[in-house]
């Protein structure tokens, strides 16, 4: 057992976990927060994304002591209570959520997309979002949405 | 008086929960006390079981352990035919079966515990495919391994093939495709005081596992209680499945009285649930000089695995949809669901008319260039018009919409000039492929091609399938004089919530956020049916839409009886603006008593179907479409790109075009997979690829620009004009992905999905063109 201490949403938390438990499992279980989700549990669907330190990682392949000390941000921290981020309103009105277990992962990629855009650069988006699976829509929508924001 | 909603692309009512992550799938909910389950399963196709061994070294202590012999009904999952059961008993007919089951309240011990486990078996002969299968290598169902076999008649078929001026054949096949939600399938049980077990999870048919469960456990109605928590995707993977993971959680949660969660996680998922069904199809046409169908002849077999499960229903719809949305006066349809030692296949989006309409298809195909007629002008010449009939005698209404998506599709997608500008080329060399680099796209080793289908789909159940559900649908109103639907009908993602808020608002005159939705729980809600072949909008939409009437005009009247409390105003859709209605709904709940108002299933008169021969109105209504493709193959590496596909669908009046729209690119894309990349690959009876590495879907960098086009021609028996829609969309992609590889290389194409390996046999098999 390791003592891990992570910052989730900007939330402090000290939790005592076997060192190689994965960084979706403390989140899930430790930390109380279910918004990331195990599609595949082997990094290939993209359904667990979180940010990490800003960056977005497949968080069942993070081992919780690779995440001591930094920073994360799940789902449930993008939005200021009922207010929803740009991105989470334009997933909203464009139709780019079904079933929605592929939503969180998703929003999150986009998120560090669309914060990591330097200068002018158009993001590519169909590139940028190909490891994250959706069964549900076509991605039509999705594509429709990011590129509102 | 509000606007009428129906119609609007309003967001989806789940949406907030969905974008904030707190939508609470089965996985996320906390319950306490809860163990965590496992399933021992069998790693041979067939044999017999002859112990299940636990090391006697290992400490079993805090281990609850489940087999055939501790369950108190009967050991079968009750569904069509009681054959499949529970848990091994004896005799092992497919590889993954389940025999025992584990649980712990710790996840390490649990893993530990399985380890310990071993099953002694004697391996049987196995027959694997649909050749052995009726080779009858072994004995899996009755006396020929038949699950189903259905003969569809029309007209004179010797005769029509006397007088052809040319006969035309063709085999196609297609292999398995898996569901792939991305939410795998989980359940909790939770037994509870006075005996009852409630189960909540991830499923589409509250009442399918709710008959199961009542069989399995040999308790009554009340003794069950089945709750849908949110569902990350079905697709049909969800429809009957469920019922064998609940019953091994109930099994456990019984025997540790204790709740007991399995979750799946992908491999499992991947190697044990239900697929689409395996294919293969044999056409025989007889045509005219001008390509008029004159005769059909279609052999239709499906690979059902080892128990029935769904399978008689699936090969019903493939064999309905085998002649496609074609006249022919002339046809004998011969269909069978073959039993082999494969884990059971089961429901997917389509259910056994993706298949068929693929072989119609790549058949057409196949005439057209036989009889040198462009593909389009074939079809013209043959799609169902008003008046005609279907293979089973359907006479078709104005509702016939295959030539207005058929010319609609061609205007939109510029079909003659890009065919024509798509110049063929002689057919690449396979021999040099082997030996090409993987990069680049050196200009003419690009091969371009256009291809089209058209196609239809039925919605609701066939023939009286509905009559035989009765499903039952209610609308509550509350003391505060909300509305409260109660329906079993299922969210998947298709967006159900919305529209049956739609449907019931507009009747009311309400806006659709003052409509709520009562829990999915058989404890609370009546059997609606399940939420499977594109019926939920249209069929369950439709009971509540009468329910609706039924409120609007009790509760008009009673404000009419009670002068003082009368609105005055009478307008077509209710006297009242919200505000009004929640008033005087509230006062008449208060003063008269709960107001539930239920409708049943009202079957279109007129509807006649027989059974026996297969004849008459399999559906109250088909969903028409057109896909054209275009590709982009590398003649060298052979792979293959969708850069454009046009989709045009009629689905009749489009309640929510948004949802609608997702509908639509969703279930396209799933047909692209189908098309090109999704296989399975089975050894001795196992998935050999079941991993997301190897299990291929298609992500944004190779999804097609779609260019949707939605049309309507109201149907009179639906709500506000509504068909199902479903399930139409993944019918178009594969043949006409097929047939634009055709178009590009030249080749003929016989086989889904359309991998580099296949397309370079293909290449090899050249001459094809007939
Ligand atoms: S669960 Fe982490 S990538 Fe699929
Ligand atoms: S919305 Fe269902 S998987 Fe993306």
């Amino acid at each position: 057992m390791s003592e891990i201490r992570i910052t989730v949403n900007g939330r402090r938390f000290r939790v005592r976990v076997p060192p190689m438990k994965r960084l979706l499992d403390v989140l899930r279980e430790d930390c109380g927060l279910t918004g990331a989700k195990e599609g595949c549990g082997e990094g290939e669907c993209g359904a667990c994304t979180v940010l990490l330190d800003g960056e977005a990682v497949n968080s069942c392949l993070v081992p919780a002591l690779q995440a001591n000390g930094r920073k994360i941000t799940t789902i449930e921290g993008l939005a200021r209570g009922k207010r929803l981020s740009r991105l989470q309103a334009a997933f909203l009105s464009a139709g780019a959520t079904q079933c929605g277990i592929c939503t969180p992962g998703m929003l999150l990629m986009a998120e560090a997309l669309a914060r990591g855009r330097t200068g002018g650069r158009a993001i590519d988006w169909r590139e940028g979002l190909a490891g994250n699976l959706c069964r549900c829509t076509g991605y039509t929508k999705i594509l429709e949405a990011v590129k509102e924001v | 008086m509000i606007a009428p909603s129906v119609g609007l692309p309003l967001p989806r009512t789940d949406g907030f929960d969905k974008v904030t992550g707190r939508a609470a799938y089965v996985d996320d909910l906390r319950v306490p006390g809860c163990l965590h389950g496992a399933t021992i399963r069998s790693t041979i196709p067939h044999g017999r079981l002859r112990r299940i061994r636990r090391d006697p070294a290992f400490d079993w202590s805090g281990f609850t352990f489940v087999t055939a012999a501790d369950i108190p009904g009967q050991n079968v999952i009750a569904l069509i035919t009681d054959d499949q059961p529970a848990l091994v008993d004896g005799i092992i007919r497919h590889a993954e079966e389940p025999v025992c089951l584990l649980a712990h309240r710790d996840r390490e011990r649990l893993l530990a515990g399985l380890r310990a486990v071993t099953l002694e078996c004697d391996p049987l002969p196995a027959a694997l495919t649909i050749r052995e299968g009726l080779a009858r290598k072994a004995k899996i169902y009755g006396r020929d391994n038949i699950f189903k076999e259905i003969r569809i008649r029309k007209g004179e078929v010797r005769t029509a093939f006397r007088g052809a001026h040319r006969i035309v054949e063709g085999t196609f096949r297609t292999g398995l495709q898996e569901q792939l939600y991305i939410e795998t399938n989980g359940m909790i049980a939770i037994p509870e005081r006075g005996g009852r077990m409630s189960v909540l999870g991830s499923l589409q048919c509250p009442y399918y596992v709710h008959k199961a469960l009542k069989r399995l456990l040999g308790v009554g109605d009340d003794r069950v209680r089945v709750v849908q928590t949110t569902t990350g995707g079905g697709f049909g993977g969800k429809e009957e499945y469920p019922s064998m993971l609940a019953a091994h959680c109930a099994l456990l949660a019984r025997k540790a009285g204790k709740p007991v969660k399995i979750v799946y996680d992908r491999l499992e998922d991947l190697a044990a649930t239900t697929k689409r069904h395996p294919s293969v199809v044999r056409h025989r046409t007889a045509v005219s000089r001008e390509g008029r169908l004159l005769g059909m002849d279609i052999d239709v077999l499906m690979d059902g695995g080892a128990y029935l499960t769904l399978s008689p229903v699936v090969l019903s719809r493939g064999a309905i949809h085998a002649a496609g949305p074609y006249r022919c006066e002339n046809l004998a349809i011969r269909a069978r669901a073959v039993a082999t030692n494969t884990p059971p296949n089961g429901a997917f989006r389509g259910f056994g008319a993706p298949q068929t309409i693929f072989a119609v298809e790549m058949q057409l195909n196949r005439i057209a260039r036989a009889l040198r007629i462009d593909p389009v002008e074939l079809r013209r010449r043959n799609v169902l018009r008003p008046g005609d009939s279907t293979a089973t005698g359907q006479v078709l209404d104005a509702g016939a919409s295959g030539p207005l998506v058929l010319e609609e599709a061609v205007r939109r997608s510029g079909w003659s000039v890009r065919r024509a500008s798509f110049t063929k080329r002689a057919p690449p060399d396979p021999e040099r492929a082997s030996k090409a680099p993987r990069k680049g796209t050196a200009s003419g080793r690009i091969r371009r091609g256009l291809g089209l289908s058209l196609f239809y789909h039925g919605a609701g159940f066939t023939g009286i399938g509905e009559v035989y559900l009765d499903s039952h649908a209610s609308l509550a109103v509350t003391r505060d004089g909300s509305v409260e639907i109660h329906t079993a009908s299922t969210e998947i993602g298709q967006g159900m919530r919305t529209t049956f808020a739609q449907i019931v608002g507009d009747e009311l005159g309400l806006p659709p956020s003052m409509v709520r939705l009562a829990p999915q729980d058989t404890s609370l809600v009546p059997n609606s049916g399940p939420t499977v072949a594109s019926r939920t909008c249209m069929i369950v939409g439709k009971i509540l839409a009468n329910a609706a009437a039924d409120l609007r005009d009790a509760l008009v009247q009673w404000a009419g009886d009670s002068p003082r409390r009368a609105p005055g105003r009478r307008a077509t859709r209710g006297p009242w603006n919200p505000q009004q209605f929640r008033r005087l709904a509230s006062a008449w709940v208060r003063k008269t008593g709960p107001k539930v108002f239920t409708r049943k299933y009202d079957r279109p008169p007129g509807m006649k179907w027989d059974e026996k021969e297969y004849r008459g109105d399999a559906y109250g209504a088909f969903g028409w479409g057109v896909n054209v493709a275009e590709v982009e193959v590398d003649a060298e590496t052979f792979e293959i790109r969708v850069p454009r596909v046009d989709v045009v669908l009629e689905i009749g009046t489009v309640v929510n075009p948004l949802l609608a729209q997702g509908q639509a690119e969703g279930g396209t894309l799933q047909g692209v997979g189908y098309a090109l990349t999704e296989e399975v690959v089975r050894k001795n009876g196992r998935m050999a690829n079941a991993q997301l590495t190897n299990y291929i879907i298609p992500t944004t960098a190779d999804t097609p620009e779609f260019r949707t086009t939605l049309l309507s021609n109201a149907y009179r028996h639906g709500p506000f004009g509504a068909k199902g829609m479903g399930e139409l969309p993944l019918d178009g992609p594969g043949p006409a992905i097929a047939a634009a590889i055709e178009n590009a290389l030249g080749v003929s194409i016989v086989e889904l999905p359309i991998t580099p390996e296949r397309l370079a046999k293909a290449i090899r098999a050249r001459p094809a063109h007939e």
